[in-house]
């Protein structure tokens, strides 16, 4: 598990209160149930922490993200574009 | 039962600062979603607004007023002009009628954008004072205490807020006390500025936004597109309205309304369904005697989809026929002052027997499985309208209104 994946359950789990044993990169964010509130939220603390902005729309969720994996891909472009 | 008559609109939208104007997009069907313009800096999320253009506030207002008016008054208070003007009162120069009108305008942004300044020149700028009209620009109550200021209206007055349903409610107030005689006629509508840059980063950070712009009950649509203005009414007793020969545009024949008690900003297919038969019920309407509905209509995926359900519930196997159609899609969300521009539209829509578009439609949504009167609007004879507002914190508002005559 890279740096990266580390820090992005770090912020999932203090925003869900989702264990911890439930996330991976191959999670689906419909199976763990992540309120579009919630992912607003996650998605604001990854900004924050990697000073980026992550494009990302409520009403697309989900065509746009299907796993975490696919969120911290995205964060990843991100960091490696804006960084 | 005291019958409500609409003998005054007014309008200041996207699409045009007057009814005239408002009226022949809707024809037209032109649409006045575009990118933003005179911002200093829009934020990324941001690619279309349905911004007030071409409003000449010196010359619909008068130059002495506007350091004392936020934009958001300046918009209520045109379109109150207009709605008094065409109603054909002069309530300052009868006092007596003046104490028997009710002033009751709604908004949910209030004077954002004063504020906004204010905080500018403080945080950013370093200065050390702000416009000394800070308060009296931004409170809630500001357009409609200019409105009763400047036509002499001395009866009950306050402002209303439940974001996106805050102009339904103002306007359906006002039919309830027309309608019980506690007043003789009321001013009421809603108003909001909201193109501004900390207003669209707010709204950006929600992450509801459109990415392109706004497609209703389309399946490809992203997002709602923040729009602004105000929509204000004169309603009057209708034996009072045609004792001295007002015009009637309309009947306000019904407000029903109802909370959610769910979520802050997720709606709900019961909350809303209830609000729509209450103002059925207080219209005396069934539900097959509608004949268009003005949808809320935001185009986020969650509101349309909720909406569909609620015609549904409400309409049954009429759901699939009765004419449905949200200009938001020409004006944007003018949230508190939504309703009011959206019940302008209704008026125009049974005055001309022509159903407006939903505008920017490119395929259909499975999920919503309504007659949308997709990009063309539609000659119709109709009797009927009814016009949905249903808000975040599921604050829910829907008006009844019938042709008149």
């Amino acid at each position: 598990m890279s740096d990266l994946d580390q820090k992005i359950f770090d912020i999932v789990v203090e925003k869900t209160d989702l264990p911890r044993e439930r996330l991976s990169r191959e999670a689906r964010i419909k199976d763990l149930e992540i309120s579009s509130l919630d992912f607003v939220e996650i998605v604001f603390a990854v900004e924050e922490a990697f000073d980026i902005e992550v494009p990302y729309n409520a009403n697309t969720l989900d065509s746009d993200f299907g796993t975490l994996g696919d969120v911290i891909d995205a964060v990843a472009a991100e960091i490696e574009k804006q960084g | 039962m005291t019958r409500v008559a609409i003998t005054g609109m007014g309008v200041v939208s996207a699409i045009g600062t007057d009814v005239a104007t408002f009226r022949r997009a809707l024809l037209e069907g032109a649409g006045g979603l575009r990118p933003p313009e005179g911002l200093d800096e829009v934020p990324k999320g941001i690619t279309v607004v349905g911004q007030v253009r071409g409003f000449d506030a010196e010359a619909r207002l008068g130059k002495d007023r506007l350091p004392l008016l936020d934009p958001f008054a300046q918009f209520g208070l045109a379109a109150a002009d207009e709605a008094i003007a065409m109603a054909g009162l002069d309530l300052r120069a009868d006092p007596a009628a003046g104490q028997r009108t009710a002033c009751i305008i709604g908004t949910g942004g209030a004077g954002i954008a004063t504020l906004q300044d204010g905080f500018t020149r403080l945080f950013k700028e370093g200065k050390t004072r702000v416009n000394p009209f800070t308060v009296p620009r931004y409170m809630g109550n500001a357009a409609c205490s200019h409105v009763t200021m400047a036509h002499g209206i001395t009866g009950p007055a306050f402002a209303v807020t439940s974001a996106c349903a805050s102009a339904n409610h103002a306007i359906g107030l006002g039919v309830h006390m027309v309608r019980s005689g506690m007043v003789d006629r009321a001013v009421v509508g809603g108003t909001d500025a909201l193109v501004n840059f900390g207003n669209l980063k707010a709204w950006e950070a929600l992450r509801v936004v459109s990415r392109d712009t706004c497609r209703p009950f389309s399946k490809d649509r992203t997002g709602m597109v923040v729009g602004e203005g105000a929509g204000v009414f004169v309603l009057e007793a209708w034996e009072a309205a045609a004792a001295r020969g007002a015009p009637v545009l309309a009947e306000m024949a019904g407000f029903g309304m109802s909370a959610d008690a769910g979520d802050i900003t997720f709606p709900s297919v019961d909350g809303a369904a209830r609000a729509v038969r209450a103002c059925l019920d207080d219209a005396g309407l069934a539900p097959d005697q509608v004949d268009y509905i003005n949808a809320h209509g935001t185009a986020t995926m969650a509101n349309d989809a909720t909406e569909a359900k609620v015609i549904a519930a409400v309409f049954g196997e009429r759901a699939a026929t009765v004419p449905v159609s949200s200009t938001k899609s020409f004006h944007g969300h003018g949230l508190g002052a939504a309703g009011g521009l959206e019940l302008v539209a209704c008026v125009v829509a049974l005055q001309e027997g022509f159903i407006p578009a939903t505008l920017n439609f490119t395929a259909p949504d499975p999920d919503c499985p309504l007659d949308v009167v997709p990009n063309t609007g539609r000659a119709a004879a109709l009797q009927t309208a009814l016009s949905s507002s249903f808000a975040f914190g599921g604050l829910n508002a829907v008006l009844a209104v019938r042709r008149a005559g």
